[in-house]
């Protein structure tokens, strides 16, 4: 079983980064978004600073929600879906070798990379580090929960509206103890709550969300 | 209201609240008929398909 | 017991039961809310902060209610269709969730229009305000869901299995979003401290919320037999019925 977790992290990762550059497109995104709020208003370090953890956040879902599709739709339409669906390994280690491999591909860089759009943000030292573990915490929740999403959509043709109206609703917690991680830690205050709210929320995830998408999978894969 | 007299001008200006009150259940009535009227409207369409297709298949035999 | 359930839930015996079951919801819904409508318009006092503008609790509040009760209803029944496989019940969820939406829209309008008055903007973002707002987009993705997989068991399996994940969430989201709330909105001046609330302000709201609920039973039944109808569309008891018409 653990044999069987290992390979598929594997292939999904070699397969993946034999195509770099669609793997540099949700971290492109997310730079590119972020950059965007500065032109868009009065770039004075206090407005940034307000603004960061809010903006640097939501460019965080966004992008991980583009890259979603990636998680299940190419094994769709490939087949090889149906192949790991018949596997002997329970499907519920599967779904979670995909999930790893994907948060390793996408939410992994975003949580490298978002430093600088901190600095970009005007946010201070002090608070870069929370902006890490904030997104470190939060980001495989979002590859968790986004994977339930894809595997009830992967059937569906041009299903990238209906995901994100799937999937975004069911982000919003993370997104307001992220965003508030980082905004309580720039007054000065202790993030402890804030990073075991995130925590609570991965363990909650990691337990649920691969069978959620398992059971999905069993529904919407079977041809 | 109280009581003493009731006159209707006063109940619809509703303490001066009129708009607020009479928009919320004005909406509310709204969406209610809406609720209503679609499943008839959905009734009739699906007869109406059911009795096609048995008409088309009456044709074919 | 399982026979009877079979029996029950089968969709041509549910449409000849829920035709005489219908009349009695709808008849009693009007009344109740008819006397519930008078009672909180010439029954109750005006309340001694909001003036008259308080009168909009009586549908705003058992709107909000129904909105959470009938995605709560939808998932239970979705959970029963993914599980015991009941045709039935997935179209009573799929019936379920037009209705649920109709209620989470009523309240946030009228949420918004009582706002106007006690906050000096139609929004405000209210912990509840808010969550029912989110409440309507969950309710808009397991629409869209059913509406876009076209293998209707595929669909009522999918959106049964994404309404029982948001109904996991829902506690999720509310609290995180109370939380949220009391951090960004504490020096808002707000009327809605909770006093305890008058009896002849009391009684009319459960009426009101007994008359939306009768409302929702009625109604729901009225899709269901429109989905069951529709789905049975090439079976032999529909076309007879049919022809009938």
């Amino acid at each position: 079983m653990l044999k069987a977790f290992y390979y598929l992290l594997l292939r999904d990762m070699r397969l993946a980064l034999r195509s770099r550059h669609e793997l540099a497109n949700p971290l492109i995104f997310f730079v590119l978004v972020v950059s965007l709020f500065p032109l868009a208003v009065m770039p004075t370090p206090e407005r940034l600073q307000e603004m960061a953890p809010g903006v640097i956040w939501v460019a965080a879902l966004l992008s991980v929600l583009l890259s979603l599709d990636r998680l299940f739709k190419q094994d769709y339409e490939d087949g090889s879906l149906d192949q790991l669906m018949l596997s002997p390994n329970p499907l519920v280690v599967l779904v979670l070798a995909k999930v790893s491999a994907h948060w390793l591909l996408t939410g992994l860089p975003l949580v490298i990379i978002a430093p600088l759009l901190g600095v970009f943000m005007a946010l201070e030292t002090s608070s870069l580090s929370v902006l890490v573990w904030s997104l470190l915490l939060g980001t495989p929740v979002l590859s968790l929960v986004g994977a339930i999403g894809v595997s009830l959509t992967v059937a569906v043709n041009r299903g990238g509206v209906l995901l994100s109206l799937i999937v975004l609703p069911l982000y919003i917690p993370v997104l307001i103890f992220g965003a508030n991680a980082i905004d309580v830690a720039s007054d000065g205050m202790s993030v402890r709550g804030q990073l075991y709210f995130l925590g609570a929320m991965l363990a909650l995830a990691l337990s649920l969300a691969p069978l959620a998408t398992a059971v999905a999978l069993r529904i919407t894969a079977s041809r | 209201m109280n009581g003493s007299e009731f006159s209707w001008s006063e109940f619809f200006a509703m303490g001066g609240y009129a708009f607020f009150v009479w928009w919320s259940y004005g909406l509310t009535l709204a969406v209610i008929v809406l609720n209503i009227v679609m499943p008839v409207v959905q009734r009739r369409k699906v007869i109406k398909r059911v009795k096609r297709a048995i008409r088309r298949e009456q044709l074919q035999e | 017991m399982w026979a009877w359930i079979q029996k029950f839930s089968s969709p041509k015996y549910f449409y000849g039961m829920s035709a005489k079951l219908i009349p009695w919801f709808a008849l009693s819904a009007l009344l109740i809310a008819l006397y519930g409508l008078y009672l909180g318009f010439f029954v109750a006092p005006p309340d001694y902060q909001q003036g008259e503008s308080y009168r909009i609790i009586f549908i705003h509040v058992p709107a909000a209610w129904m909105s959470m009760f009938v995605y709560v209803v939808m998932a239970v029944s979705a959970a029963i269709g993914l599980i015991w496989q009941i045709r039935l019940a997935d179209v009573i969820a799929a019936s379920s969730a037009p209705i649920g939406a109709s209620f989470t829209f009523i309240a946030l309008v009228t949420g918004s229009l009582w706002g106007k008055p006690m906050w000096g903007t139609y929004w405000v973002w209210d912990a509840r305000l808010t969550s029912e707002l989110i409440l309507l987009f969950l309710y808009f993705g397991y629409m869209a869901l059913q509406a876009s997989i076209e293998d209707q068991r595929m669909a009522d399996k999918a959106s049964g299995l994404l309404a029982i994940v948001g109904v996991v969430n829902i506690p999720i989201i509310h609290y995180s979003v109370e939380w949220w709330n009391t951090l960004h909105q504490g020096a808002t001046v707000t009327k809605f401290d909770k006093p305890s609330i008058h009896i002849d302000m009391l009684i009319p709201l459960l009426l009101m919320a007994l008359a939306f609920k009768l409302f929702y039973l009625a109604m729901v039944l009225v899709r269901a037999r429109n989905e069951a109808l529709y789905r049975d569309r090439n079976r032999r008891w529909v076309r007879e019925l049919v022809e009938k018409l």
